[in-house]
């Protein structure tokens, strides 16, 4: 198969899988409760009110012209309306994606810098004390919720050595979405990427000073599965014979284990990275609430004490299309990377 | 007959595996030390209306947010109640949650998997079409979403994590039905007259088991971690069930003041538990897929 029949068949296959996601969500959200508006009201609204508030909505239609508008106003990038004000989520969303974004490329980061350090280290020593005390790190890093993991870091950092942030993206008398920051220039949304634009390095130190702790927790609370993949993928390719030659050649240990070994370990760290993607944006739910950090994962807990269903629903929609896309597009570049995957 | 045979074919899996597990080197000796966390806490939990030295959901029982004391060896909450009695007893939602969610995801899971991977054909492609799409949404997002609609509890928090889980069970059935039905005992069966739901039941059945215990002990322990993660947002049980998982989303508001013991016991036993799971999880993965891991 070539690599543009390979794109045009796996875009095809996304596609009913993105319809029954939205069929599923809609379930979930319009006929699992019965009546979301009702639930809204927590049952305590008169008539009219629940009439005139469910016409605002669209909520009064039938069922299946509800599906219907939901389907075609996604098409156009509408995500509903909010049930507090009635304002459209998608403008909700749009605004608070830049700072999830930006938290899940810097937990990225630490996450596969963390993972394949620790798993290099581990497979270099392998079945020494220092072997053993990576493994029990990694597995516990599956056990620790992450938003425990957060508040640990807060009381450390934050609270008694007083060398970090404990929350928020930016002090006091800064506004997130305005262009108060500092007069920065808000070109991306990506904090980090707008102060180097500007060349500010102030800025940039500041963005990075709230951006750390969020991004060192859900970084350290994911990076477990990257230990264990990159040791034992290490410990395969170092036995093998191009490994043995380099060091027969008299390559430095360094330039064997890190150009030669790690480069075979690559593609399935790629991987990982697009199949923990979904576990990476439920982490920032939590962790974007423990650090009060104004992103995605903090506008849907807000909504939900609001008991803004629709809001709920726009949310998780979106979420899933993000996922859908990012995984289409890393099957996509492992395609390229490997001929193999196409067959 | 049939019955027999499957009952007798488990057990002789099971039992001997059960007995040399200190003689299987690492893997035997994590899944022992994960059973043992998990069962420590789970009679502490049980225990725990006769050796809590407080009423864990009574308040003031001692003054507002004192750090550990004698009195009070692990502190007490902004409400006065004694943080000791709240962890001992705090595990039992955890449990029930976890208990609950794994039983109906085995009463879900393990009959769409066996049965559309077994059938093949149109089945098994919309099966499998269905749950990849669950598996592929991020999983705690969806069971807030499911949370969120159908309200606090104990039944709807295990079904929104249940409806998360599914998918787990039924990929690790597929793969393994899918190699297993090649295989030429069950072949060998089919010739010697044996029906569909026979080689299913008795055949495909039995050595597929080993797989969905080790996938059900890794549901336990994400189970427990959803479990808090629905509490911290703001999708759990009413203040008047004692709770881990309350525990740290209130006790958070506590740290500025300084008062670290509140989160810090119960977030200890809630990774302690999930952990007791993790590793049972693991190691039975590795006894039972030993390429998979080392």
């Amino acid at each position: 198969m070539s690599l543009r029949s390979y794109i045009i068949a796996r875009i095809l296959l996304t596609i009913p899988m993105i319809m029954l996601l939205l069929t599923f969500v809609f379930l979930v959200a319009r006929v699992l409760p019965g009546d979301p508006a009702m639930l809204h009201f927590e049952k305590q609204v008169d008539p009219q009110t629940l009439l005139k508030f469910k016409q605002q909505l669209g909520l009064d239609k039938p069922i299946e012209v509800q599906y219907v508008d939901y389907l075609m106003g996604l098409l156009k990038g509408d995500f509903g309306k909010s049930m507090q004000d009635f304002s459209p989520v998608s403008q909700q969303i749009f605004s608070a994606f830049p700072a999830t974004l930006e938290l899940a490329i810097c937990a990225t980061i630490i996450m596969i810098l963390v993972g394949v350090v620790l798993g290099v280290q581990a497979s270099r020593s392998y079945n020494s004390l220092s072997d053993h005390s990576i493994r029990v790190f990694g597995t516990t890093s599956y056990a620790v919720p992450v938003f425990f993991l957060g508040e640990v870091m807060i009381m450390i950092f934050a609270i008694y050595l007083r060398i970090l942030p404990a929350g928020d993206r930016i002090y006091a008398g800064m506004t997130p979405t305005g262009l108060v920051l500092g007069d920065l220039q808000l070109k991306t949304g990506l904090f980090v990427i707008d102060s180097i634009l500007e060349g500010s390095p102030e800025k940039l130190a500041m963005s990075l000073r709230y951006l750390f702790l969020p991004s060192l927790t859900l970084g350290t609370a994911l990076c477990g599965i990257f230990i264990r993949l990159t040791r034992g993928n290490m410990l395969e390719t170092l036995q093998l014979d191009f490994v043995t030659a380099a060091r027969a050649r008299g390559l430095k240990e360094r330039t064997v284990v890190y150009s030669y070994g790690l480069r075979n370990a690559f593609l399935p760290i790629l991987t990982m990275m697009g199949l923990q993607l979904a576990a990476l944006l439920a982490g920032a739910v939590l962790t974007e609430t423990t650090f009060s950090w104004p992103g995605l994962g903090r506008y849907l807990v807000d909504r939900i004490t609001f008991r803004d269903y629709t809001a709920i629903q726009g949310v998780v929609v979106f979420f899933g299309l993000v996922v859908a896309m990012v995984s289409l597009v890393v099957d996509i570049i492992y395609a390229y990377l490997d001929p193999r995957i196409r067959f | 007959m049939n019955k027999d045979r499957q009952q007798g074919r488990i057990v002789v899996q099971f039992i001997p595996l059960l007995s040399s597990l200190r003689k299987r080197g690492l893997a035997g000796w994590v899944i022992l030390a994960g059973a043992a966390i998990v069962t420590i806490i789970a009679i502490m939990t049980v225990a725990s209306p006769w050796i809590s030295p407080y009423d864990p959901i009574a308040i003031n029982v001692g003054p507002l947010l004192s750090p550990p004391s004698s009195q009070f060896p692990l502190g007490t909450n902004h409400l006065g109640q004694d943080m000791l009695s709240r962890v001992y007893s705090g595990g039992a939602i955890m449990f029930q949650v976890a208990v609950l969610s794994v039983i109906v995801c085995l009463a879900i899971g393990v009959p769409i998997g066996l049965f559309a991977s077994y059938t093949g054909g149109y089945t098994d492609k919309v099966a499998s079409l269905v749950m990849d799409s669950i598996y592929a949404f991020p999983g705690l997002v969806l069971a807030i979403a499911i949370a969120a609609m159908l309200g606090p509890g104990v039944v709807n928090m295990a079904l929104s994590i249940a409806v998360v889980y599914v998918p787990s069970y039924f990929r690790i059935i597929r793969s393994q039905v899918l190699t297993i039905k090649e295989l030429p005992y069950v072949e060998a069966a089919h010739m010697m007259g044996a029906k569909g739901r026979a080689t299913l039941f008795s055949y495909i059945l039995p050595n597929v088991i080993p797989s969905i215990v080790a996938v059900a002990t890794i549901n336990f322990a994400d189970a427990i971690l959803t479990a808090a993660a629905l509490t911290f947002v703001g999708l759990g049980l009413p203040v008047s069930t004692p709770d881990w998982g309350w525990d740290l989303t209130y006790g958070r508001r506590l740290l500025t003041s300084g008062a670290w013991w509140v989160i810090t016991f119960p977030g200890a036993m809630v990774v302690l538990l999930a952990l007791g799971f993790t590793l049972m999880g693991e190691g039975l993965s590795e006894l039972f897929n030993p390429r998979l891991q080392r």
